[in-house]
């Protein structure tokens, strides 16, 4: 679990990029952050990354406060961290079972066989078929996507985040990846946090959700609240298609 | 100020380059794939470059010699003095800022862009000793390749001469013995040493901390060329005026 208490961030400036937010993310659930570009999901990612010292407030992981631990601990706690970053970053210089086996490679002493025992393993797990030697360049996005996940989890992570991880997929790819997440979310027990925009994604994975807007909180809640949110930015945002305005109508009709 | 910002945060590099290290068994590769990359990868156009220009070195010194009392062996005397003194560790040094500077610059670069630094971050591994650490590691092997530009350079200069028909090769090894300083060599390799950690940092400085996309890539590699020459003229004449003056 990650608890987040008045968090806050800026730049040097005098405006804040984070302006106090308060959340809570649950183990084993797929907690989504969403809002518009510019309302601070990446800046608020990459402080529960570790990546940005919070201006103020804290970041709890398991009731640990990150800035609170020794250099040694800090080092320990991002190694229970997964990531699956927006353009998969994965190492373009070693093959996908490289990738893989690279986080065991650094924290484990495993030896080589072990290490790629365990890499077929989540190989398997995140289907991917006949790539083990093939280059990042040499497969496409969707597999790059899973690469990413099988990297991320390989070293069996308390804590899983995700930016944007179906962006630039098309929307069954991006399904299948989103419910392989969240598969892997209950399946491992895994606290994990997905930055995204996809409304699909949203109304698929949304277990929790937070809506940023201009570095507030503006609203929190699951995918079953969304439809009856009464936050005017929320419904702008999530209902800015006509697809979902439709959806949200048939949604309230049935439950009236 | 902003230069001032720009050394303050190259020595922090520096610093960052020294915590938090490696594993060893994962450093170790590293180091060897960089020895590939930097140092055994320029051999072909360092020997290239230093056979002919060391030959062009031997040619202008003859054709230049216009007084008969001037002994041939001075085509050997100068060919050494140039090639040892500067063509080897200075120029050799500008074009290895081209290809090994512009290389390191745009591989550190493309891996900000493409996130692959706030992956090593995030995995809790400390990028720049992963990154720049074994690039210097490896460039402490640069000398060898001088080393390899300097005896190049005068068997260029032996070859033009004898066989252009300028001085036999007994004069002209009796040039490349004459006055012949030790010290000179040690100067050379001292400054070859400072190139080397120049030609290591200065391009990782320029591929970690860039911003943006590919195009800004490929103008940080420019820059990091422009600067790595000019820190490498700049260091070549504070070294020689302490040394030599």
């Amino acid at each position: 679990m990650i608890e987040v208490q008045n968090l806050k961030k800026g730049f040097g400036g005098d405006e804040l990029v984070l302006k106090g937010i308060s959340t809570t993310f649950d183990k084993g659930k797929t907690n989504l952050i969403i809002g518009q570009s510019g309302s601070g999901k990446t800046v608020f990612l990459k402080c529960l990354l570790g990546l940005f010292r919070p201006t103020e407030g804290k970041i709890l992981y398991d009731g640990e406060a990150y800035s609170e631990l020794s250099s040694e601990k800090q080092r320990t706690l991002r190694e229970q961290m997964g990531m699956v970053f927006q353009g998969s970053a994965l190492f373009d210089s070693m093959t996908v079972e490289e990738n893989i086996m690279f986080p065991l490679k650094m924290f484990t002493k495993q030896r080589k066989a072990e290490r790629r025992e365990r890499a077929n393993e989540v190989i398997k797990r995140v289907n991917l078929i006949n790539a083990n030697n093939k280059l990042p360049s040499e497969i496409s996005g969707g597999m790059q996507k899973r690469v990413a996940i099988a990297r991320a989890i390989v070293n069996n992570p308390k804590y899983l985040f995700c930016d944007e991880p179906n962006s630039g997929l098309d929307p069954r790819t991006a399904t299948l990846i989103d419910n392989l997440i969240q598969e892997i979310t209950h399946e491992y027990e895994i606290t994990t946090i997905i930055n995204t925009h996809d409304m699909n994604s949203v109304m698929e994975i949304g277990e929790k959700i937070v809506f940023l807007q201009k570095g507030h909180l503006a609203w929190e809640g699951s995918k079953e609240t969304i439809f009856k949110a009464d936050n005017d930015d929320v419904t702008n945002f999530v209902y800015s298609s006509d697809l979902f305005k439709k959806v949200r109508e048939a949604v309230l009709k049935e439950n009236q | 100020m902003g230069y001032l910002k720009e050394i303050g945060l190259y020595f922090m590099m520096l610093k960052g380059v020294f915590i938090k290290p490696t594993k060893t068994s994962v450093l170790r590769n590293l180091v060897l794939k960089e020895i590939d990359d930097l140092i055994i990868g320029s051999l072909g156009i360092v020997c290239f470059i230093s056979f002919f220009v060391g030959g062009v070195v031997a040619i202008q010194t003859a054709l230049n010699m216009d007084n008969p009392i001037l002994p041939k062996s001075l085509i050997g005397f100068a060919s050494r003095q140039s090639i040892i003194l500067e063509f080897a560790p200075t120029f050799i040094s500008i074009i290895m800022a081209g290809k090994v500077g512009s290389f390191i610059t745009s591989s550190i670069g493309t891996m900000r862009v493409t996130e692959q630094i706030d992956a090593l971050e995030v995995m809790g591994i400390n990028s720049l000793n992963y990154l720049v650490f074994p690039k210097i590691i490896a460039m402490l092997f640069y000398p060898f390749v001088i080393a390899i530009a300097m005896f190049l350079g005068i068997l260029g200069g032996y070859a033009a001469a004898v066989f252009g028909g300028f001085a036999t090769g007994d004069q002209f090894i009796q040039g490349l013995q004459e006055e012949f300083v030790p010290f000179q060599l040690v100067y050379a390799f001292i400054k070859t040493f400072v190139f080397a950690l120049l030609l290591a940092t200065i391009p990782s400085y320029f591929g970690y901390y860039m911003k943006g996309g590919a195009l800004e890539v490929g103008k940080a590699s420019t820059t990091s060329f422009v600067w790595t020459s000019v820190f490498i003229i700049l260091t070549n004449y504070i070294i020689t005026q302490l040394l030599l003056s």
